[in-house]
């Protein structure tokens, strides 16, 4: 599907200077308590999301504020669980499932692709399945091959399922307000360096201004996080700020850097990605997911479709088809690194 | 083989003496690990980053295991594997070179703590929970088809015997009768889950019954208990009449992993005092069988052992950044 470009970029979805701030991770959990009082249908479960409060603090506080009943701590069965979630939110309610780790998906990947992502299709639109699947994704800490890795253009590629990957707190909050009252399953990938934990490095954008109330960003919208007019990064979750970072020390230079926060993968906004890139004429991908066959390449897909012959440069920095690697060394190589990141826009308006 | 079915004071010796070995490496780990990770704790810093699962209190476990074994025979671990791969066998220096993520390492780096690979004793783990139990079937498979009366150990934690693969893995064991020893390391808690809240039935030993096999529960983390009881699974599955299900009430005496406060851990305050070391230590003491001049020279001989590994690693060369991309595929893997 090719998307008319248009010049109309949507403005940046910013909450006013000088609010509240709050870690990525509590404005989760704040979207998450405000939907459970206001619907009595919505209950979260997962492996360790009570006493623990979520290994990566998604979940801090809910025990206390909901108790057992709507905070339910499940067995090492992730089948059965989510599962188990599908066929509550086919009877109306409204699961907020914690998968630990997406890396996880492997031993309930029937569950998620073949049943919650088909049953509305399958069903003729008669059955809905209002169930959120939110998981942990992203390395940079020596997790290893089987703890690190995004995924999202796995789950992207299953059709059926909204995904959605906030890079920083009012984003977080604002998604997962929309993905609980959504209609439709939504995987919800929060990156481990974004939540603000006091544990493991992270980027000072993960801890930002988080309006009281609840509001939804919208599911599929895209976000222009730095205007720009010489080359275009498309991008999300923690590169996000790698991007904004590079841009901000290239913007000394004289080079002016666009980035698009992507946000929603599925549905993906082609048309901010068409707008900004038919401004700038070049783009860079930055993709902590695989290289092959998942989002960057869908990101130029779209952009060679919608403008064939009016790029001047086109280049992805992702992880490139290895395993993410343990030692720290090997695995910063790997990943798209602000040096990364900052080589490939220097090549691509030098080119 | 001659199965044995009687302890001598030796084999008690051997057993206490590898406890106290795995106990100075996981003690070694821990100084390691926290050595440069302040201020303020951050998991990704220093020279072992990482999740890091430790398995003090799980010793008994390992020791009654690999008392068993010989080279020829296969071990699949969990996420908390250190202590199984000494009792195995495994190359400590390497393994120890893995853990700070060298070139020198089990897996030259690439793997790291919860990815040790050992082909020489046929060791491997996961960090997938209860994934580590299928390939232990293979590995028994194959040794079946070789026609030897070589034997795969599949060892888990409680928590994973409440996922789909250990079903199945203990299905089509006993369905084929391979040889595979199915070992439970029940410490209670899957990260802050207790076993109450996650498991249907107060014993796993139960579950054997559901596939046609014998199961076994052993109480109170005794050491020579299980190596009666995976003794009489060992001679079993060499004899060719298939698996068995062991389940060991044991102790996880630290956190889940490095970093983890507990606050949801209620049995903390009686923890010391099960600690099977000193618990083990006191019983052939009582038996006349060890006197105090021969733990300490049980520890101080570990100590040499482990700090040899620790310096061999920390003086091991890193990875070469250029070649992250190296060993995806067979080809060009040859260094
Ligand atoms: C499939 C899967 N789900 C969840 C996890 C996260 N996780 C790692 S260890 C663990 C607890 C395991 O408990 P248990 O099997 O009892 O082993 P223990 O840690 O107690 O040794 C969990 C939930 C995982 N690694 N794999
Ligand atoms: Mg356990």
């Amino acid at each position: 599907m090719s998307t008319a470009p248009t010049t109309q970029i949507q403005l940046p979805l910013e909450p006013e200077a000088g609010r509240r701030k709050l870690s990525t991770a509590k404005a989760i959990t704040e979207a998450i308590t405000q939907q459970m009082h206001i619907d009595e249908k919505v209950f979260v479960m997962g492996e360790d999301v009570g006493p623990y409060g979520g290994i990566f603090s998604s979940t801090t506080g809910l025990l206390d504020e909901f108790g057992p009943e709507r905070v339910i701590d499940t067995p090492i069965s992730e089948t059965a669980f989510i599962g188990l979630g599908i066929g509550a939110a086919v009877e109306g309610m409204r699961p907020v499932v914690e998968l630990m780790f997406v890396d996880f998906f492997g031993v309930c990947m029937d569950q998620i692709y073949n049943h919650m992502a088909k049953i509305h299709y399958e069903s003729g639109g008669n059955v809905r399945v209002p169930m959120v699947l939110m998981s942990a994704a992203g390395g940079g800490y020596s997790d290893g091959a089987q703890h690190s890795q995004c995924l999202w253009g796995t789950f992207a590629h299953l059709p059926g399922m909204k995904v959605v990957v906030p890079s920083n707190p009012y984003d977080a909050k604002g998604l997962m307000t929309a993905a609980i009252r959504s209609d439709d399953p939504v995987i919800y990938l929060f990156h481990k360096g974004i939540m603000g934990l006091g544990w493991m490095k992270k980027n000072p954008r993960s801890i930002g201004a988080v309006p009281t109330d609840a509001y939804e960003v919208p599911i599929g919208k895209a976000r222009v996080a730095r205007e720009g007019t010489d080359v275009s990064i498309v991008t999300l979750s923690l590169s996000v700020h790698h991007s904004l970072d590079v841009a901000e020390k290239l913007a000394s230079e004289g080079i002016d850097v666009e980035v698009i926060d992507l946000r929603s993968v599925v549905p993906l906004d082609r048309e901010a990605i068409v707008a900004s890139v038919g401004k700038t004429g070049r783009l860079v991908v930055v993709d902590e997911d695989y290289q092959s066959f998942g989002l960057s390449g869908e990101v130029i897909a779209t952009v060679a479709e919608a403008l064939p012959g009016g790029l001047k440069h086109v280049s992805r920095v992702a992880v490139p088809d290895v395993p993410i690697p343990y030692a720290s060394g090997l695995e910063y190589a790997v990943l798209p690194t602000p040096a990364r990141i900052e080589a490939a826009v220097r090549k691509a308006v030098a080119g | 083989m001659t199965v044995q079915s009687v302890l001598s004071a030796t084999d008690k010796l051997d057993l206490l003496r590898m406890m106290v070995l795995i106990r100075t490496f996981e003690e070694a780990i821990l100084r390691e690990y926290h050595a440069d990770k302040s201020p303020g704790f951050d998991i990704g810093a220093g020279l072992v980053p990482g999740e890091m699962h430790l398995a003090a209190g799980q010793e008994p476990v390992a020791a009654g295991i690999g008392a068993h074994l010989s080279l020829g025979d296969a071990m699949t671990a969990t996420h908390r594997p250190h202590h199984l791969a000494i009792a195995h066998g495994v190359d400590m220096r390497k393994m120890a070179a893995e853990i700070f993520g060298r070139e020198t390492g089990l897996g030259r780096g690439r793997g790291g703590h919860m990815h040790l690979f050992d082909p020489k004793v046929h060791f491997s783990c996961s960090g997938i929970v209860a994934e580590g139990l299928p390939p232990a079937l293979g590995q028994a498979f194959a040794f079946q088809r070789a026609g030897t009366d070589r034997v795969a150990v599949a060892v888990a934690g409680e928590g994973a015997a409440n996922q789909g693969a250990f079903h199945e893995a203990l299905n089509l064991a006993a369905l084929w009768k391979l040889p595979v020893i199915f070992v439970i390391e029940d410490n209670d808690w899957g990260i802050s889950v207790p076993r109450s809240a996650s498991t249907s039935v107060p014993s796993n030993a139960v579950r054997a019954a559901a596939y046609g096999i014998p199961g076994t529960r052993v109480e109170d983390n005794a050491v020579e208990d299980i190596w009666a009881a995976v003794g009489e699974a060992v001679r079993r599955a060499r004899a060719g009449e298939g698996p068995s299900l062991i389940e060991v009430h044991t102790l996880r005496l630290w956190g889940h992993f490095e970093g983890d406060a507990q606050g949801y851990r209620g049995d903390l305050e009686g923890v010391p005092g099960r600690d099977p070391i000193p618990t083990y230590q006191k019983h052939l003491t009582d038996a006349g069988i060890l006197d105090g001049a021969a733990f300490t020279e049980m520890g101080a001989a570990a100590s040499t052992k482990v700090e040899d590994a620790i310096a061999f690693a920390k003086s091991s060369p890193l990875p070469d950044p250029a070649d992250a991309l190296k060993y995806v595929f067979t080809e060009g893997a040859q260094s």
